[in-house]
């Protein structure tokens, strides 16, 4: 019943959502920025791709967790194309990609929190600078390997952190079997609605800028409406969730939005530091994955572990 | 036929390549692609960028020492039509150029790497003079620079296993040999040509 009601309403919001943008796109006479209205759009366009593939984790959490892995696959490709890696950086790359990648999410279906929490952190950060320096190549050694390691932290092993939601040990009574993909349903709709209300928050009254020279749409006051917007949802789908009261899933709201808006201007430093350089005829035909799961990437991890530690029974 | 999709698609997914025509349409007419050349997937690579009814009348040029050695290579050269060249035994008798010409006849298109070899990083290397003579004798071809990018980072020279990145390829507007324009200018042109799609 309770997945009904959650589907149905992330349903209707994003429905309003779509006419809402739909409309403003029409709308010729009111001078708006023609850029701003598309990318409201492609963030909806996202938001019905993950509501869909999300909708599936009620079938199986092994497919949820095979989707995100390529997921993850894409965005590391984009994150290593914007990258400039040398001859050196290559045989370290084969294994990123075809092993630690998809050896990640094999743990996590698994459900060995214990290896998979520490598999990229430790094993393959080591592996990549021994790698690397194996190659004999040592110019900018430190930054070459750096490079790589956030590549694959952020791609790869906070975004696995999504999926396992759906293997962590609620607090919850037994008979409720989908509180877990409810869970993984409501913190993906939060991260997504938070990026929106941020932006439209900083469109509509955003004076000042976090970063000027990395994202000029981004503004404090977008990010703390945003925020608010955000906690308001998060008491309207408060049923839907396994926190106690309306303080705690403010907190965790709260909590959402800020690492979603630290993940979007992350990412957008780094795309603005090699942008321009690679990303245009390489990336654009693809329509930028990684620039859709940047909030993503970095609230996961967050909400995992404060989830984790509050609100599971703990235990694998 | 079988062989074939999963060929081109294998290319596809390994290069995840984004196929762009900059003032240029496919067409079935007589054409010389030439690209520059950085890793051996670059030969499946164009082939497979062109569409069907273009691709079953183009042929790539390929090495002959690398191509005719074990039981896959030979196969695959065979999949994608690749007319096979000596580059050890070139001799005024049997000049390849000739043989091209004889080979496309009045219907078929050409692929070819003008550098001769790969080139490492991003370099594109000298133009040999094959393309000159292929528009010297048949000025109705037309010449279509190809622009390669990223594929030096996927499979780069001297590695046998590809890293997926990503890489575009980029097809330009046709140019044809000036009446009485030198062989080194010409080249030069071409070759500039080819630089050119890179940022267009």
């Amino acid at each position: 019943m309770q997945d009904w009601a959650l589907l149905g309403m992330v349903l209707l919001l994003l429905s309003g959502a779509t006419f809402g943008g739909q409309w403003l796109k029409r709308q010729t006479t009111l001078g708006l920025d023609q850029k701003a209205v598309d990318s409201f759009n492609s963030r909806i366009q996202a938001w019905w791709f993950f509501s869909i593939v999300l909708a599936l984790a009620f079938f199986h959490p092994l497919v949820t967790v095979v989707l995100f892995g390529m997921l993850s696959f894409w965005a590391l490709r984009e994150y290593i194309t914007l990258t400039p890696t040398t001859l050196g950086d290559h045989r370290a790359l084969f294994w990123v990609f075809f092993f630690f990648t998809p050896m990640q999410f094999i743990l996590v279906g698994l459900n060995l929190y214990g290896f998979y929490s520490i598999l990229i952190p430790v094993y393959a950060f080591l592996f990549i600078a021994a790698r690397v320096a194996v190659s004999g190549d040592y110019q900018r050694f430190l930054e070459r390997v750096a490079k790589i390691q956030f590549g694959l932290l952020v791609c790869v092993y906070c975004l696995s952190f999504a999926p396992a939601l759906l293997f962590m040990n609620l607090d919850q009574p037994e008979t409720d079997t989908s509180a877990n993909a409810r869970l993984l349903f409501f913190f993906i709709t939060m991260v997504l609605f938070s990026e929106l209300a941020q932006f439209l928050c900083s469109r509509s009254f955003g004076k000042h800028m976090i970063a000027e020279t990395i994202d000029e749409s981004r503004t404090w006051e977008g990010m703390l409406g945003g925020a608010g917007a955000t906690a308001v949802l998060g008491m309207i789908l408060y049923w839907a969730t396994p926190f106690q009261s309306f303080w705690q899933v403010i907190v965790m709201s709260v909590l959402i939005a800020v690492m979603a808006s630290a993940g979007a201007l992350t990412m957008s430093a780094i795309k603005r530091d090699r942008g321009e350089v690679r990303s245009g005829t390489l990336i654009e035909g693809h329509g930028g994955v990684l620039s859709r799961i940047d909030a993503i990437c970095f609230a996961a991890p967050v909400f995992y572990h404060v989830t984790r530690y509050f609100f599971s029974l703990g235990g694998e | 036929m079988i062989t074939e999709t999963l060929l081109t698609w294998t290319a596809r997914i390994i290069s995840g390549v984004s196929v762009r025509w900059v003032d240029s349409q496919p067409d079935t007419c007589q054409r010389v692609y030439f690209a520059n050349h950085t890793s051996h997937l670059d030969v499946v690579l164009v082939w497979s960028a062109l569409p069907g009814p273009v691709r079953h009348l183009t042929r790539p040029i390929a090495a002959k020492d690398y191509w005719d050695r074990g039981v896959v290579r030979p196969y695959l050269a065979k999949v994608f039509n690749a007319m096979l060249i000596d580059r050890t035994e070139i001799k005024v008798h049997q000049s390849p150029v000739d043989m091209m010409l004889r080979e496309i006849g009045n219907t078929h298109s050409l692929i070819l790497f003008p550098e001769g070899g790969r080139s490492p990083g991003e370099e594109v290397g000298e133009f040999k003079s094959g393309l000159y003579y292929l528009a010297k004798k048949r000025p109705d071809l037309e010449l279509i620079p190809v622009h390669i990018n990223n594929m030096n980072r996927i499979l780069p020279r001297g590695e046998f296993l590809p890293v997926p990145l990503l890489s575009s390829l980029t097809f330009g507007p046709p140019l044809w040999l000036e009446a009485g324009e030198p062989k080194m200018d010409f080249l030069n042109r071409a070759r500039s040509a080819v630089l050119n799609l890179k940022d267009s």
